[in-house]
């Protein structure tokens, strides 16, 4: 058990992280309550394992997932947005469509209630440890997606706008920007990009499974809250947790803890750090309300 | 199609409605172009409405609206700015997390490629700055700035956009006299280059000072145009109200309150933490007087509202006491306050004056419930006969005291706010009125300063906190300066200019160093 292994494993955890966290950044930002980063990885994981066994072409998967999560966040934007429902009461809605949407289909589709048939995953087959976790191009798209999420929103027009919105969206709105058009955008781009996360988890397991994102999306949006919505922040916000589940995993078995108590560890280190360490965090100041 | 000689603006028999409410009805509006145009009227009269039509934020049910000679009628916000038409509004439309030169260019962003261009817009900022005189870093974010600073940067927005017509909603409510002065220098400067201004306020002094031309609106109508040359106060006052109105002076009532050995009202050596700052209020003392009215002057935000908190018993005071009558009540609850006669006429009177959604009669008893409690429930006859009385003394219309205080207009609540504060069996001891006549019309100003006075001459000791000098001079015995937590000067109220006043205000004059 090298370090070299420890790093892979850690890297490999956060990768469903670092997609749903640049997610909900991307959401939040706009104003958005990500609630649903949840949904968002359940569809890309299906979307990904079903696109993929009807084509046996993992790269088919790949498009299809975001453009599951796009759909599913449309969903979201329309509830949100176009009709100006409760962001919570619609984010839970969808965590619990999708995850209900999930069996369903699993049944309908293959007839089993547990999991999709096996598909082959995308970069199998390139050895071991870093070279084969840096190998799948999952992995280092999602070590690029919350830099490329910050650069977004800090370096463009489209980011600048997005901020706006989701700070003092009248103000925006005076200056003849459309908020609907940016949060619409912001929240698809969120859907699309969380459901890769998805996506991987259904490619390293070489299916999808029922109930397989496990409650990633919420430690993702702990993520984004304990990096206070900025991307690089929550960027290391993600390592942390997923260090802190592979400590876990790595003491399983371990006779000096009960297995419970190991089993918590990422989750009582996200309730510290959004307890204790986050401090006086400053959500955007728009954030759940509607437009207008 | 734009015609050179056409004028800026022309908009005629201008109707919105919000609801089953008329805003405006026959409004119309003309405005040369190179001029500086006051839009006067109570508040309610329709002003911003009339505006927000012309900057494209409503679309007009009825009437025309021509720019530069093109029929603009319905155009939307974007057009409005394509066509140099823009609107600086009186609650700031600025991001706070951005930066200056981000909410200048936001909707109208300077790209290189796809990345922003920030040293190009904050060059571009820089350069409009030097053109305009608004000094403002395009480089600090907007949270940091004072209010002054944030108005500049709302008038340098309109300006990044090219606007050849320039409309401010009430710009000077948040400023200072001398940032007043600034802003007047700039409006000339841009009238000089050229542009067109539509200032809406109700302040009479501003508009003698600054504008060419006046137009007057009343009751979603227009009412009267006037050059300003050769007009006085007295005579836009009466176009606004529709009768004669005693405007904000110093009325000697020539009642003089017998001193007593304690005063109504001591503070010593008070401190109070505030959201922003650890010493919101601090260390101030001062004593206020039976029959005497105490004015606090200052640029909001320098711990007046902490101040009137901390009297009130909503904010905690970290060190000092309080005295009402000799007695401290540093340690006593709201409740127990307004038992031994502290009245408080709050700010923000839909935050903490009104509750919205109850009827005019539960709002006059907020606070005094006990008073009218019965066996078991309120007594519901005495609170009734409370309210009609209340609502005949201090003129609250409509006169049905079952009516939600939603339904009223702002100075009609405030008079509810009055009523109950000050209209029970006797005046209480110490009031707190605190911007006591913010977006209220003339004739309620008028209403609310005689109740005040006729509490001073009754033997209560107002502590009198406003963000309108006017109002602080005209009514004060004595007018106190705050800034920055202390009270950097003491003046009479008879001796009180603006001009004196201004400086310390600004903290431009210091205790000591002047």
């Amino acid at each position: 058990m090298s370090a070299i292994d420890i790093l892979a494993q850690v890297l490999r955890i956060a990768v469903p992280y670092l997609f749903a966290a640049a997610g909900g950044v991307l959401s939040e930002r706009a104003g958005i309550v990500a609630l649903t980063l949840e949904g968002y990885l359940i569809a890309g994981g299906f979307g990904a394992a079903v696109a993929t066994y009807y084509t046996n072409q993992p790269w088919v998967g790949l498009l299809a997932a975001p453009l599951l999560g796009a759909a599913i966040a449309g969903i979201h934007a329309l509830a949100t947005i176009r009709y100006k429902a409760d962001q919570v009461v619609s984010g839970v809605a969808i965590n619990l469509l999708m995850a209900g949407a999930g069996a369903f289909f699993l049944r309908l589709m293959f007839d089993s209630s547990a999991n999709s048939p096996r598909i082959p995953a995308l970069g199998d087959g390139l050895g071991s440890g870093l070279a084969a976790t840096f190998g799948q191009p999952l992995v280092w798209m999602a070590f690029l997606a919350l830099p490329a999420t910050w650069w977004l929103l800090e370096r463009t027009a489209f980011g600048l706008r997005t901020r706006a919105v989701g700070e003092h969206p009248q103000a925006a709105t005076s200056l003849g920007v459309s908020v609907s058009k940016i949060r619409v955008t912001a929240v698809l781009l969120s859907g699309a990009v969380t459901a890769l996360g998805g996506a991987y988890l259904a490619f390293d397991q070489h299916k999808f499974t029922d109930g397989m994102s496990a409650g990633r999306g919420f430690i993702a949006l702990a993520a984004v809250i304990f990096g206070r919505w900025e991307a690089p922040r929550a960027l290391v916000a993600c390592l942390l947790f997923a260090a802190a589940e592979t400590l876990q995993i790595r003491l399983q078995g371990s006779p000096l803890l009960p297995s419970q108590f190991v089993e918590m560890i990422p989750y009582v280190l996200t309730i510290v750090a959004l307890a204790g360490f986050v401090g006086k965090s400053a959500p955007p100041a728009a954030l759940g309300k509607a437009e207008g | 199609m734009s015609d050179a000689t056409a004028p800026a603006i022309a908009l005629s028999g201008i109707a919105k409605a919000f609801g089953p409410v008329q805003a405006i009805r026959n409004a119309s509006l003309t405005v040369a172009r190179g001029e500086i145009h006051a839009l006067m009227g109570e508040n309610g009269a329709g002003k911003s409405t009339l505006m927000r039509v012309l900057a494209g934020m409503f679309r007009p049910d009825g009437g025309t609206a021509h720019v530069e000679g093109a029929d603009v009628t319905g155009w939307d916000t974007a057009d409005a700015i394509a066509a140099g038409v823009g609107m600086v509004h009186q609650h700031f439309m600025l991001v706070p997390t951005l930066t200056v030169a981000e909410n200048v260019m936001l909707g109208r962003e300077m790209t290189r490629g796809v990345a922003l261009d920030r040293a190009g817009a904050e060059a571009a900022v820089r350069a409009l700055c030097e053109k305009t005189g608004l000094v403002v870093d395009p480089a600090r974010k907007v949270a940091d700035l004072s209010v002054g600073e944030a108005q500049r940067v709302e008038i340098l927005k309109v300006l990044f956009r090219g606007a050849r017509i320039l409309i401010l909603d009430e710009p000077t409510a948040v400023l200072s006299p001398p940032e007043v002065q600034e802003l007047w220098r700039v409006l000339r400067t841009l009238r000089a280059n050229g542009g067109t201004v539509v200032l809406i306020t109700h302040k009479l002094d501003e508009v003698i000072d600054i504008s060419d031309t006046i137009t007057v609106m009343r009751a979603g109508e227009t009412v009267g145009r006037m050059a300003t040359a050769g007009t006085t106060p007295a005579d836009i006052a009466r176009a606004m109200v529709g009768r004669d109105v005693a405007l904000a002076q110093r009325v000697d009532t020539g009642v003089t309150v017998a001193p007593r050995a304690t005063p109504r009202l001591e503070v010593r050596d008070l401190c109070v933490a505030g959201a922003e700052r650890a010493q919101a209020v601090d260390h101030l003392t001062f004593s206020v007087q039976a029959g005497e009215i105490f004015g606090i002057a200052g640029v909001e935000g320098n711990g007046q509202t902490e101040l009137i908190e901390a009297l009130a018993g909503l904010r905690r005071a970290d060190a000092g006491s309080i005295l009402l009558d000799g007695q401290p009540i540093t340690a006593c609850t709201v409740s127990e306050r307004i038992d031994r006669g502290l009245a408080h006429v709050p700010e923000d009177r839909h935050l903490r004056g009104l509750v919205l959604d109850y009827a005019i009669a539960d709002n006059l008893i907020l606070g005094r419930q006990h008073q009218y409690a019965g066996t078991w429930n309120l007594d519901f006859a005495r609170v009734g006969a409370n309210a009609a009385k209340q609502v005949a003394a201090y003129d609250i219309r409509p006169a049905d005291a079952q009516l939600p205080a939603r339904a009223l207009s702002g100075g009609n609540q405030q008079k509810i706010v009055i009523a109950r504060e000050l209209g029970g069996a006797q005046f209480p001891a110490v009031i707190l009125a605190a911007q006591p006549t913010r977006g209220v019309d003339v004739g309620a100003i008028e209403f609310i300063h005689a109740r005040l006075r006729a509490a001073r001459d009754a033997g209560s000791a107002v502590v009198l906190v406003s963000a309108d000098l006017t109002e602080v001079i005209a009514l004060s015995t004595r007018v106190a300066v705050m800034y920055g937590g202390k009270i950097v000067t003491i003046v009479p109220g008879d001796a009180a200019t603006p001009l004196e006043l201004g400086p310390w205000m600004t903290g431009a004059m210091r205790a000591g160093a002047a």
